[in-house]
């Protein structure tokens, strides 16, 4: 990084937020800034790109304190609006899972089942401020005696409760196609028989892995969008992989990185939390996040006007080689190919369909520039960067 | 397999026979009822989906209608929930109308009634559940109609 004609470190940035003289764009707009000026003269002018993205993420949920009770309780079972939570961890602390179904869901009993409400859904309804009830189990001990409870609350009754998601955000991720002769009925939404449609799942040239790839300013203690309310990046994700094959630009052209997300439940917003049901697969939780990347130096203001022409993806089987742990793929296509509604897949032209919304991954990264511009929200400097492979 | 939604509006003289079960046994038609406003004394109103071979749902339409039954295919009576949908634009790449659309390069999801035909695809795969079978709004139109 010696060889850089421009450097910035975080602080001088956020001396400039507090200053109101920082200059704040979405990674929208900096394509066509790095192109115009080039890397150089944007990294002089740009302090700040913010990103965004909002589409299912599985592996979210949140941890939640329901206060002490009298005579005294500790949860053995436990669950939220009939979903079941987790109680293993202390007398009243407990873990709902996004994608745990309600108890007596149908599941795919009748195929494909329709997993109305779920952990995520549960969620949802506590950042709306809907009473949920919570019923639970104990097995009685001299100091917690009872052994059953039925409590309804909303958040704001609550002592605690905090957003966390083990895995968010992956750096890119599959096309998904069915080449088999029925339709299947996936995490990647419905998939029409003998390939006759795609679907993909990426905010592209917007999304916050994507727009730094290296992970050179992402990190432990990095100050995001979560929610609609304030995070942090607090660890690498699960299945974290920054081995993943790369195009010229750094660009994953795999799923590769994934962050660990946590934030207080009580300030975020059902816009930005929201219970999914995927026909035929389960429920999960969508989610919306924006990191804001400092520019630190020329090569991070390249690496932010990556644009969606820059971003390519494989197009992967989910009939039978995603099930079956096959690594084949049926060509790369670019997120402009993807956005463009139609792709080419073994010579035949085939619909494409996203799952991620690019009108809400642009207002988050837009209401992120808003927070840094009229808010003071200052840039969290990283205590440990996330593992890159190197 | 067919798959439609119909409304059907039930004179107030027929309510408690039970057409429905005849349907089923006599046509080999499955239903779905999506939506339903029986009082009785009062017309009745179901939405169903009817799920069977053409020729069957065909057969056993004409039955219903030959029982009085108005039957109407549903055509204006999904709608979409603006406040529920998240713009993701997952319901595009199933509807058979291009009623749902992307519009591009925004990438907005648009959603046009007058394409829509009716088939109720999108109800299922819309992970927020934000397009529905609107009964009132359908009840308008035929009252208007
Ligand atoms: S009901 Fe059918 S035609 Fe109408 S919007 Fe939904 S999928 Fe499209
Ligand atoms: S699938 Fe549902 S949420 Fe997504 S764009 Fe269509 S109507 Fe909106």
């Amino acid at each position: 990084m010696g060889s850089q004609q421009v450097v910035k470190s975080i602080e001088e940035i956020n001396a400039r937020i507090r200053s109101g003289e920082a200059v704040v764009v979405t990674a929208e707009e900096m394509i066509s800034i790095v192109r115009k000026k080039g890397a150089v003269e944007a990294a002089r002018k740009i302090d700040v790109v913010t990103t965004g993205t909002f589409s299912p993420m599985c592996s979210s949920g949140a941890f939640i304190n329901f206060g002490h009770v009298t005579p005294t309780f500790k949860a053995a079972k436990v669950a939220l609006n009939r979903v079941p939570a987790y109680g293993g961890l202390a007398a009243v602390d407990i873990y709902i899972g996004a994608t745990e179904p309600t108890e007596d869901d149908p599941l795919n009993k009748v195929f494909p089942g329709e997993f109305r409400y779920g952990g995520g859904h549960v969620i949802e309804d506590l950042v709306a401020g809907r009473e949920v009830v919570l019923e639970g189990s104990g097995y009685g001990t001299d100091c917690y005696p009872n052994r059953s409870l039925v409590k309804s609350f909303t958040l704001a009754d609550l002592p605690f409760a905090l957003l966390c998601n083990p895995r968010n955000c992956y750096q890119n991720y599959n096309c998904a196609i069915n080449l088999s002769d029925k339709t299947i009925y996936t995490y990647m939404g419905t998939l029409k028989a003998k390939g006759r449609n795609a679907t993909y799942c990426s905010a592209g040239q917007l999304s916050p892995m994507l727009n730094d790839p290296y992970y050179r300013t992402i990190g432990l203690g990095t100050r995001i969008f979560l929610g609609g309310g304030e995070g942090y990046v607090t660890w690498h994700g699960t299945q974290h992989n920054p081995a993943a094959p790369r195009g010229e630009n750094g660009v994953p052209v795999r799923p590769a990185g994934t962050l660990m997300l946590q934030g207080d439940l009580k300030q975020m917003s059902s816009r930005w939390l929201k219970g999914i049901s995927m026909q035929g697969y389960g429920c999960t939780l969508a989610v919306g996040v924006g990191v804001p990347i400092p520019i630190l130096n020329e090569e991070i203001a390249a690496f932010t006007g990556v644009s969606d022409e820059e971003i390519f993806t494989q197009v992967v089987d989910y009939s039978h080689d995603y099930s079956h742990g096959i690594a084949r793929n049926y060509g790369e296509v670019s997120y402009a190919d993807l956005k463009s509604g139609r792709i080419e897949v073994n010579g035949k032209s085939v619909q494409t369909a996203p799952l991620s919304s690019v009108v809400r991954a642009r207002e988050i990264a837009e209401t992120l520039k808003k927070w840094i511009d009229d808010d003071g929200f200052e840039l969290g400097v990283p205590v440990k960067m996330l593992p890159n492979g190197t | 397999m067919y798959k439609r939604i119909y409304v059907l509006k039930f004179p107030k003289e027929n309510i408690d026979r039970p057409i429905i079960c005849k349907l089923v046994k006599e046509y080999d038609v499955e239903f779905n009822i999506i939506k339903a406003d029986i009082n009785l004394q009062q017309e009745g109103l179901i939405v169903l989906e009817l799920i069977g071979r053409k020729a069957n749902v065909e057969t056993g339409l004409s039955y219903l209608r030959s029982v009085g039954v108005k039957v109407e295919k549903v055509a204006a009576g999904i709608r979409r929930d603006d406040d529920k949908c998240f713009q993701c634009g997952a319901c595009t790449g199933i509807c058979p109308t291009t009623a749902l659309s992307i519009k591009r390069p925004e990438m907005a999801v648009l959603f046009d009634p007058e394409k829509c035909s009716g088939c109720g695809l999108c109800v299922a795969v819309c992970p927020v559940r934000a397009m529905a079978v609107c009964l009132e709004e359908r009840v308008a139109l035929t009252a208007a109609g």
